[in-house]
């Protein structure tokens, strides 16, 4: 076991960890994405959906028990390796040209990390907590595009539309980057990553945010 | 022409510092940074003031001593090269200055514009090395090297331990400096006996001298001198893995 702490004290280590995660999150979003794509079908498709993942309960409910481990390790590892990464780098310069080596999506993780835990505190006790416990008797259509928690509420969709842009910002950085992170960004496979890339940081979260977008201001009654 | 500086000073590493600023007449676009800042200094101690203090040595790019933070840029503006390669000429008529120390946890500063970057060291200490015995010099090919491994080697092999890696760095992370020299010997027959806890013993060094992780930003690539790659990184970063879990 001595190994394992020394790799998980060590920067690489928790890098690698950041990575693992951060990858794993990844393929979440596939996965939501798929189920959101519903929405579109109206609300008896959608309400029928959701109805069909909820006897499936078990099966579920251990895949939110993963998820949420590896969102915890994700953002308790993220929050040890910035301020290590604080302490390291105490004084400012006077004058700092960061823009002319590095990109911005690179300087600002934590930022946009941090506003996308916002909205998942907001997107889980609401969506989720009101799938779960408060349904209205399985009027989940309802719930989404409704003006409580749902896209009618301006207040709502606009913290969504955000939260998917600086998701996009977070994974245009973060995708390459965490096959940096293995080591396997610099080879035979570079071109197929950068092109995946592509993928989780503009496809992705463009999916995800044209729902706010198309149920809360074109379709939505504000 | 005409320069106005703004100089970080600082008596010594108890001391707190502050900018103080200078002008700088007759400066010729011919004159290395260095140099205008020795007519400066001239000036400084003719007026009976302290000259300010300025890492350097071989003044041609090759030893690794100068570094400075200039106009918010490590060795200033220009792409791989050192401070005492930078010349006047990169600067206008009227320009101000802003010249800067290193700024990390790991090198502190010892006076001016000096910085304390024996961090460096120890870390080269614990592991930048390979072991052989003393004896007669062997003949230089005994052990066949393939070109391409020899060529990727001595890019790596270039680095010249200025440290501008780390003092561009977001998070002050020694990673270019330290993946240079894991890189430079994992490529190469001789570094293989010591490969593993070559990797283990040089990250757990650095860690253990406050310097921060690393989050890929890519910076230090920019800024190295030697224009060291994120590719040596990437091995650094394998090397670790393979070593911990294999
Ligand atoms: C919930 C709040 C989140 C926080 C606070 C957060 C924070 C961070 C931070 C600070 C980093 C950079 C670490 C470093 O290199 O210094 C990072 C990297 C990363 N994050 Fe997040 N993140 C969050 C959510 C997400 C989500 C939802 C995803 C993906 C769906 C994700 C994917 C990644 C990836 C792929 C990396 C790159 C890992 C690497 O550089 O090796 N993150 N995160
Ligand atoms: S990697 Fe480049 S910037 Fe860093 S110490 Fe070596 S030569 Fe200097
Ligand atoms: S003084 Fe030797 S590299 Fe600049």
């Amino acid at each position: 076991m001595n190994w394992f702490f020394r790799f998980m004290n060590s920067s690489v280590g928790k890098k690698i960890i950041m990575a693992t995660t951060g990858l794993l999150l990844c393929s979440f979003l596939i996965i939501h994405l798929f189920g959101n794509l519903f929405l579109y079908g109206g609300p008896e498709l959608f309400n029928t959906y959701v109805e069909r993942l909820a006897s499936v309960k078990p099966l579920i409910r251990v895949i939110e028990v993963l998820l949420a481990l590896i969102f915890l390790f994700h953002i308790l590892n993220s929050l040890w390796l910035t301020l290590g990464n604080r302490k390291a780098n105490p004084v400012k310069y006077d004058v700092n040209r960061t823009r002319d080596n590095s990109s911005f999506f690179s300087r600002y993780m934590g930022i946009t990390g941090s506003i996308i835990f916002i909205f998942l505190a907001v997107h889980l006790s609401t969506f989720w907590y009101k799938f779960q416990i408060d349904h209205e008797g399985g009027q989940f259509y309802r719930i989404v595009t409704g003006n409580t928690v749902g896209f009618n509420n301006p207040y709502i969709t606009g913290l969504y539309i955000l939260a998917m842009i600086l998701l996009g910002f977070h994974l245009r950085h973060g995708f390459q980057s965490a096959f940096q992170t293995f080591g396997i960004r610099y080879n035979k496979y570079g071109k197929l990553i950068e092109a995946i890339a592509v993928l989780f940081w503009f496809a992705i979260p463009l999916g995800f945010v044209l729902i706010p977008i198309y149920f809360g201001l074109l379709k939505g009654g504000f | 022409m005409q320069v106005f500086l703004k100089v970080w000073r600082q008596a010594d590493a108890k001391s707190e510092g502050q900018f103080v600023t200078y002008t700088v007449e007759n400066v010729t676009e011919d004159m290395s940074f260095f140099e205008m800042l020795d007519m400066l200094n001239n000036q400084l101690v003719l007026k009976g003031e302290e000259p300010i203090a300025f890492d350097h040595d071989c003044r041609e790019g090759i030893c690794g001593t100068c570094g400075l933070f200039i106009n918010g840029r490590a060795h200033g503006p220009l792409r791989g090269i050192t401070t005492c390669q930078l010349h006047m000429r990169s600067f206008n008529d009227g320009d101000s200055i802003v010249v800067e120390p290193w700024r990390a946890e790991a090198f502190p500063v010892i006076k001016d514009l000096i910085v304390d970057r024996t961090a460096f060291d120890r870390i080269m200490s614990a592991g930048g090395y390979i072991s052989v015995n003393t004896g007669g010099v062997p003949d230089a090919n005994t052990i066949p090297v393939p070109k391409p491994k020899a060529d990727e080697a001595f890019d790596a092999a270039a680095c010249i331990g200025c440290g501008a890696c780390v003092a561009t760095c977001k998070n002050s992370s020694a990673m270019l400096f330290v993946a240079a020299k894991v890189s430079h010997l994992a490529l190469l027959p001789q570094g293989q006996v010591e490969r593993k806890q070559r990797a283990l013993n040089l990250i757990a060094a650095m860690d253990m001298e406050g310097f921060g992780a690393c989050t890929n930003t890519g910076a230090c690539e920019i800024e190295c001198p030697k224009e060291i790659s994120l590719v040596h990184i990437a091995r650094l970063n394998r090397e670790f893995l393979k070593a911990s879990l294999i």
